[in-house]
């Protein structure tokens, strides 16, 4: 999309300065929106894009700096003043109302900011079908939000956003959660919205994304500028190396698996009606297996099935050469299998729990001293040699988790499963909503893990991951393995043409 | 498919059964225990035991909506016993104390103004210092019950005010029986006024959606320009002014002001509203299934008068009633949820989620 010559900006931030507690998360940062404009904020975690993003939307205050939004200048924002103003931020969690249905999600808000004090269910809902119309989406006005799928959820917050007449929409990492497909109707949707003359700041550490759907992007790292310009001008090792500062390796790196290994993992004839079938699949210690499909194509359940979250009815399953029977999470625990599972921030951690407790949740049992009580000093000590080991980045163990960033909850789920020292982990979208320099080091402490001995199993749509770090590919198409690719064969070409086959 | 799919075409409300919050399968509860008691005691169904049970539910009534406001915003309040005594106690005694005597909608407004006050603390303790509800509440209790004892005083007041002891034998409807005369009570037309209106309150006002909308998700509310703190602390107020009435009905009811009074009320209530599909994660609850819920008490209590079972006994069952209440809920937001992990797959979820409900 071309951006006519001399356009004025509908956004523009002045050397921003925001600190806490003496630390600089914005160092005189400057960016400028042009109107239907896609522009990229892209950094590391701790860059400073969600300081900048709560700035501009009045949920923090800047130490200085000037903020100008449709020819007003602004020393500071209030979230209703920034509404007003036209801007809306579609946030990582959508910041939605569960308990409520679609049409007053996306109606509500708007009726608050008019200054209404009445409210009706019966007038709202046109006002929320003229939007889901108009943009040509498919959403159940009436089911309550929490029913709905991540898609879904996340249009309803840019159905709100434009129905609260949005002139700049802010989308924080929107894609993390999405599917390819769900991917690719988002991009058509944000073209839609540029159509319209809404302009949009994306927050997005996916590189390849950000190349396809922005015109320009800015790069922050550690709370400083690094660079902006037209998004045509770079390519995807450019922006990472830009993001972190140093190269970044992307080739593969797999370790010599001897064919005699000891098995770790040996599963045969798995099944689960409606779920998949005749799975069989063997994992050596010291391999990393990529077990990838689309999405509905069952490898999410196969995971959970040896995990015993939904336990299989039908196959076996054997942990280094002994068969075990997994009904339960406790089951596979007990028979040394881990699992790292795909929502990490509901499903893999308690977020206002500090990072030790966290670490030490899923092997309490294994530090009863005596009479039962907790030995409190081996477990602090085991707990600090192995967050030192992931270099978890925080200032103290005892900080609670939901203050830490993608990359580092990340890596506080691996330390609670390497504590179990188990003999299998398996991890479902292990980097998922984690920035480039994290995903390399997460990858890398797979490899160690692996090396020493473990069966690393890895359910993932990182096509580029999966070929870095995996000696053996696995695709699975309606709850079947239908593929195996080996050695050489693994290439991020074949593994897409497979997938898509 | 047809078949339910024609009925429900004919009878639209059939297809919104059993509403949002699960009233239709309370209504229908409480039809099936007053079915079964009309077999096991026939003299249950009577004018009597209906009249019986709307004038026990009179006070829970006004009670239980307090609650019902706190927890669809999330939270939970256990110090509104403690404020509707200690506001129509004080009411009734500082003005016996004077020998005036304010009128019925003087004393009424005195005691309102005090429970406001009280509310008042307790919202802004909340909302200001964004501090757990029921910790909150619990301490305001004591506090407020002690404060009372101490400054206002702690004698049984068996003389009311005459305006307000004129109240006290009015009825609004009277019918003699072969038991006697059985009648419902005068103030409980403003009690189903207060409810009407707190039920427009909380469906067609924006105060009211905005409640639903903090109890959902606080801080969604706040990055959407809600005035969280102003909403809490004004429905703290309002759940004051609430139990304030509530203590002036009870007193007048009970025709004294007893210092001691509705001491262990707030299980009852909670259990009402929370068997009525209020959830204790708030964002969820209506006035209707909060009225049935308070019925369904009153019938169950009742009930079991009927059939000889002890007191103590009738405490453990509405103890039993909460549990299953909450029960109830925990087992009915684990089935409709649809997964949202990104690794499992759509068309495999539904059957999966069935097995883990049945």
């Amino acid at each position: 999309m071309d951006i006519s010559p001399d356009p004025r900006p509908v956004l523009e931030l002045r050397d921003i300065v925001k600190t806490y507690g003496g630390v600089h998360a914005l160092d005189t940062v400057s960016f400028t929106l042009l109107p239907g404009e896609v522009h990229c904020l892209a950094g590391e975690n701790g860059s400073g894009k969600s300081t900048l993003i709560k700035i501009i939307s009045g949920v923090e205050t800047p130490d200085s700096g000037v903020i100008v939004v449709g020819g007003q200048r602004h020393t500071s924002m209030t979230p209703a003043s920034a509404i007003a103003a036209g801007v809306q931020v579609i946030y990582q969690d959508f910041s939605l109302f569960p308990n409520l249905t679609v049409a007053e999600n996306i109606a509500m808000p708007r009726h608050l900011a008019l200054g209404g004090r009445l409210y009706s269910a019966r007038a709202a809902r046109p006002v929320a079908q003229a939007i889901v119309t108009e943009l040509g989406l498919r959403l159940d006005l009436d089911a309550d939000v929490e029913q709905l799928s991540v898609a879904d959820k996340q249009l309803t917050a840019i159905c709100r956003a434009l129905v609260s007449d949005a002139r700049i929409i802010i989308m924080d990492e929107p894609t993390t959660a999405l599917t390819g497909a769900e991917v690719t109707a988002l991009f058509a949707l944000v073209r839609r919205l540029q159509s319209r003359g809404v302009s949009l700041i994306f927050v997005s550490h996916k590189l390849d994304e950000v190349l396809r759907v922005s015109q320009r992007l800015t790069v922050l790292r550690n709370g400083g500028w690094v660079a902006t310009g037209a998004a045509r001008d770079y390519d995807r090792d450019a922006i990472a190396g830009l993001m972190t500062g140093k190269e970044i390796d992307t080739s593969r790196v797999v370790s010599a698996v001897p064919l005699d290994a000891p098995v770790a993992l040996e599963v045969r004839g798995l099944g689960r009606p409606g779920a998949f079938a005749d799975v069989d699949l063997v994992v050596r210690c010291g391999e990393i297996v990529g077990l990838t499909g689309l999405l509905g194509s069952g490898r999410g359940e196969i995971a959970e099935a040896i995990f015993g979250v939904h336990p299989a009815t039908t196959g076996t399953i054997a942990v280094g050469g002994h068969q075990v029977r997994i009904q339960s999470i406790p089951d596979a625990i007990a028979a040394g299998i881990g699992y790292v599972p795909a929502d990490r921030l509901t499903q893999g951690l308690f977020l206002d729990d500090s990072i030790a407790d966290n670490v030490a949740a899923a092997c309490i049992t294994a530090f009863a001293g005596r009479g039962r009580l907790l030995d409190r000093t081996r477990m602090r000590t085991l707990i600090q040699s192995i967050a030192g080991r992931l270099r978890i980045k925080a200032p103290n163990l005892s900080v609670a988790v939901r203050s830490l960033s993608g990359g580092n909850a990340q890596r506080v789920v691996l330390a609670k499963w390497l504590m179990t020292k188990p003999k299998v982990l398996l991890l479902n979208g292990p980097t998922v909503g984690v920035d480039v320099g994290s995903k390399s080091e997460i990858l890398e402490i797979l490899r160690t893990q692996a090396t020493s001995g473990m069966g690393v199993v890895v359910i993932s749509d990182d096509i580029p991951e999966l070929y870095s770090a995996c000696h053996r590919v696995l695709i699975v198409a309606g709850g079947r393995i239908v593929s195996e690719l080996a050695g050489d064969a693994v290439r991020v070409d074949t593994i897409e043409k497979r997938i898509a086959a | 498919m047809s078949a339910p799919a024609r009925s429900l075409r004919r009878w639209p409300w059939l297809s919104r059964w059993p509403g949002r919050n699960n009233e239709g399968y309370l209504a229908a509860l409480l039809v099936l225990v007053v079915g079964v008691m009309s077999v096991v005691s026939p003299a249950f169904l009577s004018v009597h035991t209906l009249f019986s049970v709307i004038r026990g539910a009179t006070v829970p009534w006004i009670f239980a909506m307090g609650v019902l406001l706190v927890l669809v915003s999330g939270g939970i309040d256990v110090s509104f016993p403690a404020i509707a005594v200690f506001a129509a106690y004080s009411a009734v005694a500082v003005t016996t104390a004077r020998g005036v005597d304010a009128g019925l909608f003087g004393t009424f407004a005195l005691a309102m103004a005090v429970g406001c006050v009280l509310g008042l603390v307790n919202g802004v303790l909340i909302a200001r210092f964004r501090l757990p509800t029921l910790i909150v509440t619990l301490g305001t209790a004591g506090f407020f019950r002690g404060a009372m004892i101490t400054f206002v005083g702690a004698t049984y007041i068996a003389q009311l005010p005459r305006s307000l002891a004129e109240q006290s034998t009015r009825s609004l409807i009277a019918v003699n029986t072969e038991a006697g005369t059985t009648f419902v009570h005068v103030l409980v037309v403003p009690v189903l006024i207060l409810i009407l209106l707190i039920a427009w309150g909380l469906k067609r006002t924006m105060f009211g959606r905005t409640a639903y909308a903090i109890g959902g998700d606080p801080e969604a509310a706040r990055r959407v320009g809600i005035p969280v703190q102003r909403t809490q602390i004004v429905l703290y107020v309002l759940v004051g002014a609430l139990a304030a009435f509530g203590g002036m009905v009870f007193t007048i009811e009970g025709q004294a002001a007893d210092p001691q009074m509705l001491m262990g009320i707030e299980l009852d209530t909670i259990a009402a509203v929370v068997l009525g599909g209020a959830s204790i994660f708030g964002g969820r609850g209506s006035v209707l299934g909060t009225v049935l819920g308070v019925l369904l008490v009153q019938v169950i209590n009742n009930s079991l008068v009927l059939v000889g079972v002890p007191t103590a006994w009738q405490r453990a069952t509405v103890g039993l009633l909460l549990l299953i209440g909450v029960g109830a809920q925990a087992f009915a937001g684990r089935r409709p949820r649809r997964s949202t992990a990104s690794g499992s797959p759509v068309p495999a979820a539904q059957p999966e989620r069935e097995q883990v409900a049945s």
